[in-house]
């Protein structure tokens, strides 16, 4: 599968590595170069220094061949914009876009996109944790 | 009309400035997230700005996009124009969303997602280079509103065939019509049919989109090998 992913930071530069572990045809972009410094050396995709969200850019990494786009820049609005132009002007069959804010992911879910709010999931693991204290506290101490 | 403006930077700020001294009497409100520029705002404008992020929603609720009858979202980012416009459209129904384009490549997609107007200097600045150029092309001044009509501008070649003829006798595409015509030393004339077409004459029309070329042909085009003389 060739998977085109915006954004080199934690998430973008492990969800690569994954990838490219599986076998895929990975291709980051990242608007500063310095950010591939994240990806490990032995990191078979490419690595292209530009702004996605300009789409002579997402031509040029063959964005029209792709399979799968995932936005995850720092930016809500970078990704909601990118996420769009790779829907609708290259006809991406998956596209997956990181929103933090809740209230622009539901707006965003409900345009069509398929969002993740790292937010609301990092909360809700958080909050389940507590939730059963006891039981893992007890466990803790047991260890 | 209630008017939000978001982005306090020089476009916003006289933008706002402009719609408050506007005859209309505006109501207008700036969102703007850098405390500098909100202060600049409220010292030289008054109280007319509200310290946030344009496209959080907090903030615009606060605003009340709720009963804006326009948005217009100028910051230097195209991607948070259009997300600024995108929810104003899909939370609060605003009527009319208007986006200020950094790449004029984004216009069609912008389009596409759903915002009214999108405004663009590079292409504007563009546009003024081509019209400066000697190609006696048709310019696209203004689209109107629904109903696919356009106002275009074009100056009438040396050699072209309309040349030294009455309005009335020329044949121009269906719903064109000509509106101003402003003479090679700048002085507008309001035509009538019997208004005589002059060399290099700009003239202003309103036509249909897919009779932009027919017109610009009739008005551009050499004086066919059948007419005779000029």
């Amino acid at each position: 599968m060739k998977v085109v992913i915006m954004g080199c930071g934690r998430v973008g530069a492990t969800l690569a590595t994954w990838l490219d572990n599986d076998g895929h045809d990975v291709t980051v972009i990242d608007i500063r170069p310095d950010a591939f410094k994240r990806l490990p050396p032995e990191f078979k995709g490419r690595r292209h220094a530009g702004n996605a969200i300009d789409q002579d850019v997402l031509a040029r990494v063959g964005l029209r061949q792709a399979d799968a786009f995932v936005a995850v820049t720092q930016g809500d609005n970078r990704n909601v914009m990118a996420t769009q132009m790779a829907k609708h002007l290259f006809g991406v069959r998956r596209t997956l876009c990181r929103i933090y804010d809740p209230i622009r992911e539901e707006i965003y879910r409900d345009l069509g996109l398929e969002t993740i709010s790292p937010t609301l999931v990092g909360a809700q693991l958080l909050k389940d944790l507590i939730d059963k204290e006891p039981a893992a506290a007890g466990g803790e101490t047991e260890a | 009309m209630y008017i939000i403006v978001v982005g306090a930077g020089k476009v916003g700020y006289y933008l706002a400035k402009e719609l408050l001294e506007a005859p209309e009497g505006h109501e207008v409100l700036i969102i703007e997230l850098d405390a500098a520029k909100v202060e600049r705002v409220t010292q030289e404008l008054g109280d007319i700005a509200l310290r946030g992020d344009g496209c959080e929603a907090a903030t615009m609720e606060k605003a009340g996009y709720g009963r804006a009858d326009m948005v217009i979202a100028v910051t230097g980012d195209d991607e948070d124009n259009l997300v600024v416009c995108q929810v104003a459209k899909a939370k609060f129904s605003v009527p009319r969303t208007v986006a200020r384009i950094n790449n004029p490549k984004n216009e069609s997609i912008f389009k596409q997602l759903g915002i009214d107007t999108t405004v663009s200097a590079t292409a504007a600045i563009l546009a003024q280079i081509e019209q400066e150029l000697p190609i006696h092309g048709l310019i696209q001044l203004l689209s109107l509103k629904g109903g696919g009509l356009e106002i275009v501008e074009v100056k009438v070649p040396q050699r072209a065939s309309v040349v030294g003829k009455r309005i009335g006798e020329l044949l121009l595409p269906q719903q064109s019509l000509i509106t101003l015509i402003v003479d090679s030393d700048g002085t507008p004339r309001v035509p009538s049919n019997d208004t005589i077409i002059r060399a290099e004459d700009q003239v202003v029309a309103v036509t249909r989109r897919e009779s932009e070329d027919a017109l610009r042909a009739a008005l551009t085009n050499s004086s066919s090998p059948a007419a005779p003389g000029r």
